[in-house]
């Protein structure tokens, strides 16, 4: 029993990975570009869901749809500020763009809410329920739900949508697309939108289960290159898929190694998969 | 006097000031900052190899600075091996690692190179955390008094200051003779279209290697006169991404893939750190990195090529408008 105790705990972690690592897939498919700083877009969604519920006092509906929609402004004005000019230089500036904001924002949440680990104040998710003999928080199992769900939203947004049809459109080819009359630099700040948006939220989610600090961000990071590695770059369906394994793999080996293991599998596992299969698992060659 | 001429000056000046500085300046203060200057440095010139001038961004090198620090330290914490005879082992372990790691990671290109880099970094970061034998989190000392000169451990900064400036002069001298050689020509080569270098002959894999090897051996040394220096290494230290990110940091600010690049850096960040950190006290680390974040993003959308690429466009200018005057 502790066992799948354990692995559903994992897995509703992993749901949240999902959700964000989505975000991070839908730029390197749209504009094969790594976004170094998605991490922290995670961990400022925490802190914006901190914010809100201390200074305006809102519910999880409230606080979640609020950092979602803070980092898509968030992740609009990056685009149009910045990302939009480094596309065009050279492969070194690209790469340090998006490591400058990570660590400008990483470091500027450390001088603003200091190192401490914090978590969100009692809210109408807190106390566990029982299902068939397993103890769940309900802050974890809301969260992991609404994850999935999301993250199956932004794969039914891109593939059975006209925007979503847009943005894939430029994904393809940017200057046909261009030629059919879609605005290419309004689909691509729309993705930065939507894939900091999707940060966002799941910062917002993870908050009302597992505390938190500005380091967070580096972690989350470097799990969301493993789950788009796992899952396939540009492939939102995959990260969902690999979100859970992650998760899953994540559980399984704190519970059986120990605590400290877990990032070591995780990162040994991303290590392998760059060596044999570096198109991911769902991934085209 | 030709612009050419002007700017061979500045440099034997530059050399000049370099060889004198800590005589000029002799208080501790300042001693401190030019062996910080001078490190800082040579692992931005060791990244410059493969980062700059063959253009893979690796943002994982501090796997080769830790290596290059945890070396001589644990020889001499299990053997009582003088550190000096530990630096060779530190070298010939990072070539190692190069060669284990670039054979597979090459084949990755942009981005996904750095990912990759970033990841081993960071997994060998946890590891060093967990394993006891290298001191696990709390890490490794080196010997607290010499018992000879080989232990390299002095107790003023002078002899650091010249041992680091010899090594640095060693390193620009290899990076000035890669530049016009055959080998340089491939390395700027592939940076410019790996597919076009190849088209054209060049081994493209093996001179990936081979400049991944050569950097990593330097930024080997680096972390062992760290070591030396300090007397004193832990994972975060050693490994840690803070480490690699200010390498392609300093590169960057003065110029990826030039020679004097990483030199005018760590000219502009070695003190701005040091004033951060002595203006703001212990909260100064954090306000350094916001320094350095906000510049890389100014450096990556204004002026991607450098101080040094921007001295080249600007400087002619200026040049010719005061000769016309």
């Amino acid at each position: 029993m502790v066992v799948v105790q354990v692995m559903v705990g994992g897995l509703l972690l992993g749901a949240i990975y999902a959700l964000f690592s989505s975000g991070l897939t839908l730029i390197w498919g749209m504009m094969n570009f790594i976004n170094f700083a998605h991490g922290e877009f995670v961990m400022l969604g925490m802190y914006v869901a901190l914010l809100v519920v201390t200074w305006l006092g809102g519910g999880p509906a409230v606080f979640g749809i609020a950092a979602a929609f803070a980092l898509f402004v968030l992740g609009v004005g990056i685009y149009m500020s910045l990302i939009r000019e480094v596309i065009r230089g050279p492969m070194l500036a690209q790469i340090l763009s998006t490591f400058g904001l990570a660590l400008l924002l990483r470091y500027t949440a450390f001088f603003i809410f200091s190192a401490n680990f914090v978590s969100l104040p009692k809210t109408s998710l807190s106390g566990t329920i029982m299902i068939g003999g397993l103890f769940l928080p309900i802050a974890q199992l809301v969260a992991g739900i609404v994850a999935i769900v999301l993250t199956i939203s932004l794969h039914l947004l891109l593939t059975r949508t006209t925007a979503g049809s847009k943005l894939l459109a430029v994904a393809e080819d940017r200057a046909a697309a261009m030629l059919m009359g879609i605005r290419p630099d309004r689909m691509q700040a729309l993705a930065w939108g939507l894939s900091a948006g999707a940060a966002g939220i799941a910062g917002a989610l993870m908050a009302t289960a597992y505390p938190w600090s500005p380091s967070v961000g580096e972690t989350f990071g470097l799990i969301a290159f493993v789950v788009v590695a796992l899952g396939g770059f540009g492939s939102v369906l995959g990260s969902l898929y690999a979100g859970l394994i992650i998760g899953l793999i994540q559980a399984a080996s704190a519970f059986w190694l120990g605590a400290i293991y877990k990032d070591i599998v995780v990162y040994a596992l991303f290590v392998a998969l760059l060596w044999f299969r570096p198109q991911g698992l769902m991934g085209k060659a | 006097m030709t612009q050419n001429l002007f700017q061979r000056v500045i440099i034997i000046v530059l050399a000049a000031g370099l060889l004198i500085y800590p005589l000029i300046l002799p208080g501790a203060f300042f001693r401190d900052i030019g062996v910080t200057f001078l490190l800082v440095a040579i692992s931005a010139s060791a990244w410059n190899i493969v980062g700059g001038y063959a253009g893979q961004v690796s943002v994982g090198h501090s796997m080769f600075y830790g290596l290059g620090a945890y070396t001589p330290v644990l020889f001499y914490t299990l053997w009582g091996w003088p550190p000096l005879a530990g630096i060779p082992f530190g070298i010939l372990l990072s070539i190692g690692l190069a060669l284990v790691i670039g054979t597979p990671t090459f084949r990755l290109t942009g981005h996904y190179f750095s990912m990759a880099t970033i990841a081993v970094a960071e997994l060998i970061r946890i590891f060093t955390g967990t394993w006891d034998l290298v001191g696990a989190a709390i890490g490794l000392q080196g010997p607290a008094t010499a018992r000879g000169w080989w232990d390299l451990t002095f107790r003023g900064e002078l002899p650091y200051y010249y041992i680091f400036l010899g090594v640095l002069v060693v390193l620009l001298v290899t990076t000035a003779a890669i530049e016009r050689r055959r080998f340089g020509f491939y390395l700027r080569a592939i940076k410019a279209s790996e597919r076009a270098a190849r088209s054209l002959g060049v081994p493209v894999r093996q001179t990936k290697i081979k400049a991944l090897a050569l950097s990593a051996a330097f930024t080997s040394i680096a972390g062992s006169l760290y070591v030396v220096k300090t007397g004193f290494i832990d994972p975060d230290s050693g490994f840690g991404i803070l480490i690699s990110v200010q390498m392609v940091i300093v590169a960057a600010l003065g110029g990826a893939g030039t020679l004097f690049g990483p030199l005018v850096g760590a000219l502009i960040l070695v003190p701005l750190q040091t004033a951060t950190n002595s203006w703001f006290g212990g909260g100064g680390t954090g306000l350094t990195y916001i320094l350095y974040g906000g510049i890389i993003v100014l450096i990556a959308r204004f002026e991607p090529g450098g101080l040094f690429e921007m001295w080249q466009r600007v400087a002619p200018k200026f040049w010719n408008r005061a000769h016309a005057a």
